[in-house]
C-alpha cells in the first residue's frame, strides 16, 4: 500500500519559482502522469518526490511515512531516467541486481528477481552484456527491469521514452502499461507528450508555470479542460475558440448563430474541438483557407467571423481553399470559457 | 565534360592524400630521428660514440650505460628524480581530483573564475618566480630538499590534474550517481561502486602525467637543489664536462620512462579534451 500525498510543496531556483505550492494526492497502484511543456516544473516535482532535489517548503508522504527528509534510498522508490543511467562498467545482470545487492539480498534471491524481471522485459538473452553493446531500446528495458527488480512502493519515470525513435516508443508504451499494471506499483510518469499521457495514465496532472492546472482522468481533461491553457495544450489540433456575445439570459450569439449557454457573464468564449464539427446546412459560416489531407481525416483551417478555426472532417469531402461551408458543432461538446479568467464555465455548472 | 569534372576532384583528392602522407612522414622523422640516434648511441661503446664514421645500427654494447650508472652521483640523482616525481604524483592527485570532482558536480560562486585561475598558475614563467621562491625556501628550510621540490612540481602538475579529472568526472553522467542513490546507495557508496570504477583508469593516467611532468622538469630542479639534484638537474650541471656517451646514456634514461608512460596513458590524455569519454 503506497499512496502519495504531496502537501503545499514549493521550490525556487534563485529568483525562479519552479513550483508554487503543489498539492496532489496519488492513490495506491495509480498511474499518474505529470504532463506539461518543458520548464513547467514536472521534472522538479518528480525529483523532489525521489529525493534528488530538496524542496523549500511542504511535505511529501509515501504510504504512511513522511519521506521529505529521507535520502532517496530510504523512500521505497525506484526511478527510470530519461537517458537510462545504465552503469557502463557492469553487465546487464549486475545492473538489474545492483539495487538488490545494495539492500543486502541473498545471492539466490538476487538471481531469481533479476531473471524474473529480465524475462518480463524480454532481455533475458542480454544478461551478460555491457550497456555499450545494447541498443537504445534494450537499455530502456534494462532500466525498467532494474527499477522493477527493487519491487518498490513507487516507481518514478522521467520521460523514459523520449530518447527512443517513434516506432519503438509505441511498442515500449504499450509494454510499459502492461508491465506496470501487472506489478501493482504506484507510478508517476513525467512526459511532455500528450499522446503518451492520454494512453498511459489513470490520471493526468497538467502542469504549467509551476502550478498543477488540472488533475483528472484523461478523458475528463480532454472533454472538460479546466481552463484555456489545458484546452490549448491537450488535443492536436487544439480546441477552437470563438467570441460569443450575450443575446439574452442563457442565449449567446456566435458568428451569427445562436447557442444556448451559461446564464452568467457578459462576454464569453465559445469552444469546440475540431473533431466535433460536421458540415451542415446551417451552422457556423466558414471560409476555407488551407486543406491538409491526413489520410484518415481532412484537417481544414478556415476563418469564422475573422477568427482562425480548425475542423477535422471526413476525408471524402472535396474542399479547396476559397470554398465556404457551414460547420455544425455537436451540441453537448460545446464548452464555454470566461475570457477574463480563462476558466471553464462548464466545470462550475 | 562530365568526365573532366569527375577527374579534377579526384586528382585533388590524390594530391591531398600525398600531402597528408608527406606531413605524417616528416612528423614521424622529426620525433623518431632523434630518438633513434639516442638509442643507437646509448647502446654503443663509449669509443664508438665519440668515433667516426657512425654506425646506424646499435652495437648492443652496454658500456655507455654502465659508465653512466657508475658515474659519481648519478644513482643518487636517479633516486631523487623518482622520489620527487612520485611525491608530485601523489600530491597532485590528492589535491587535484577532489577539486576536479567539485568543479564538475557542484555549483558554487566564483566557479568560472576558479577555472581560469587554475590555468593562470601556468601563466607565470618559472624563472620569474625562481629567486623569490629560492629565498622563501631557504628561510623555511625547504631548500635543497625532495619535499620542497615536489611541492613546486605539484604546483606545475596540479592544473593538469584538476582539468583532466574535471573532464573525467564530467564524462560520468550525474544520473549514474543519482540512479545509484535511488537504488540504495549513500553518496559515499555511490562514489565507491559507480564513480570510482569508471574513473580509476583516468585517475591513473592523470597521475602518470603528473609523474612525467616532474620527471622532465629541469629549471626548478636546477635552481632549488644543490646537493640533492634530480637527474635532469644533474645532467644539466654536468653537460659541459661530461663525455659524449654519458650525455647520450643520460638522455636515454630520461626519455625512455617518459615515453613508455605517455604511451601507456595516451587514451586518457585525450580525455582532457573530452574526446575519449563514453
Amino acid at each position: 500500500m503506497a499512496d502519495i500525498i504531496i502537501k503545499n510543496v514549493a521550490k525556487s531556483f534563485g529568483s525562479f519559482q519552479a513550483l508554487h505550492s503543489i498539492d496532489l494526492t496519488i492513490s495506491d497502484q495509480e498511474f499518474m502522469v505529470l504532463l506539461g511543456a518543458s520548464g513547467c516544473g514536472k521534472t522538479t516535482l518528480l525529483r523532489i518526490i525521489a529525493g534528488l532535489d530538496q524542496m523549500d517548503v511542504g511535505e511529501v508522504w509515501i504510504g504512511d511515512r513522511r519521506v521529505d527528509h529521507l535520502p532517496p534510498r530510504e523512500r521505497g522508490i525506484a526511478m527510470v531516467f530519461q537517458n537510462y543511467a545504465i552503469f557502463p562498467h557492469m553487465t546487464v545482470f549486475d545492473n538489474i541486481g545492483f539495487g538488490l545487492k545494495m539492500h543486502r539480498h541473498a545471492a539466490g534471491e538476487i538471481k531469481r528477481r533479476v531473471e524474473k524481471n529480465a524475462e518480463l522485459m524480454h532481455i533475458e538473452h542480454l544478461l551478460g552484456r555491457y550497456s555499450g553493446e545494447l541498443s537504445g531500446g534494450q537499455r530502456q528495458r534494462v532500466a525498467v527491469a532494474r527499477a522493477l527488480a527493487m519491487e518498490p512502493d513507487v516507481i518514478l519515470m522521467d520521460e523514459p521514452l523520449s530518447n527512443l525513435d517513434a516506432l519503438l516508443r509505441l511498442e515500449m508504451r504499450a509494454e510499459l502499461k502492461g508491465v506496470l499494471a501487472a506489478s501493482k506499483t504506484t507510478a508517476i510518469y513525467v512526459t511532455h507528450d500528450q499522446v503518451e499521457a492520454m494512453s498511459l495514465a489513470d490520471r493526468i496532472s497538467v502542469m504549467n508555470g509551476g502550478h498543477i492546472v488540472q488533475a483528472a482522468k484523461p478523458i475528463e481533461i480532454y472533454r472538460n479542460p479546466a481552463n484555456r491553457f489545458v484546452a490549448g495544450f491537450i488535443g492536436n489540433p487544439p480546441m477552437n475558440f470563438l467570441k460569443a456575445e450575450k443575446k439574452g439570459a442563457g442565449s449567446w450569439q456566435v458568428a451569427g448563430c445562436s447557442f444556448k449557454g451559461p446564464k452568467t457573464g457578459q462576454e464569453l468564449l465559445f469552444a469546440i474541438r475540431p473533431e466535433d464539427l460536421q458540415p451542415s446546412d446551417n451552422g457556423l459560416p466558414a471560409a476555407v483557407k488551407i486543406v491538409e489531407p491526413l489520410g484518415a481525416h481532412l484537417l481544414v483551417t478556415c476563418e469564422i467571423a475573422g477568427q482562425s478555426f480548425r475542423a477535422v472532417l471526413d476525408s471524402d469531402l472535396s474542399l479547396k481553399p476559397g470554398d465556404t461551408l457551414k460547420l455544425a458543432p455537436t451540441m453537448d461538446r460545446i464548452r464555454w470559457f470566461d475570457p477574463a479568467t480563462d476558466l471553464s464555465l462548464t466545470q462550475q455548472r | 565534360m562530365s568526365q573532366a569534372q569527375l577527374a579534377s576532384p579526384k586528382s585533388a583528392f590524390h594530391e591531398g592524400r600525398l600531402l597528408f602522407k608527406a606531413s605524417v612522414f616528416l612528423l614521424c622523422l622529426w620525433v623518431l630521428g632523434p630518438l633513434y640516434l639516442l638509442l643507437i648511441n646509448s647502446l654503443s661503446s663509449p669509443e664508438a660514440v665519440s668515433g667516426f664514421p657512425k654506425s646506424f645500427l646499435p652495437e648492443m654494447d652496454f658500456g655507455s650505460l654502465e659508465f653512466f650508472l657508475n658515474f659519481y652521483g648519478m644513482i643518487d640523482a636517479l633516486v631523487n628524480s623518482l622520489l620527487v616525481a612520485s611525491m608530485t604524483m601523489v600530491l597532485s592527485i590528492a589535491i587535484g581530483a577532489p577539486a576536479g570532482y567539485a568543479l564538475s558536480r557542484f555549483d558554487f560562486a566564483g566557479k568560472q573564475v576558479f577555472r581560469v585561475m587554475i590555468l593562470l598558475t601556468r601563466a607565470f614563467p618559472l624563472p620569474l618566480l625562481a629567486l623569490p621562491l629560492a629565498v622563501l625556501f631557504i628561510r623555511v628550510g625547504l631548500d635543497d630538499s625532495v619535499v620542497g621540490l615536489s611541492m613546486i612540481h605539484t604546483t606545475l602538475a596540479l592544473p593538469f590534474a584538476v582539468l583532466i579529472t574535471f573532464s573525467l568526472f564530467s564524462g560520468i553522467p550525474r544520473e549514474l550517481e543519482e540512479a545509484a542513490w535511488t537504488l540504495g546507495c549513500s553518496r559515499l557508496q555511490a562514489f565507491k561502486h559507480v564513480v570510482l570504477p569508471l574513473i580509476i583508469p583516468g585517475i591513473t593516467a592523470s597521475a602518470i602525467f603528473a609523474f612525467v611532468i616532474s620527471w622532465n622538469e629541469v629549471f626548478a630542479a636546477a635552481v632549488l637543489t644543490i646537493e640533492n639534484r634530480t637527474l635532469t638537474a644533474f645532467l644539466l650541471q654536468n653537460l659541459d664536462t661530461a663525455p659524449l656517451h654519458l650525455k647520450f646514456a643520460g638522455g636515454f634514461i630520461l626519455v625512455v620512462p617518459a615515453l613508455i608512460f605517455i604511451y601507456a596513458v595516451r587514451k586518457y590524455l585525450f580525455a582532457m579534451w573530452g574526446i575519449a569519454n563514453r
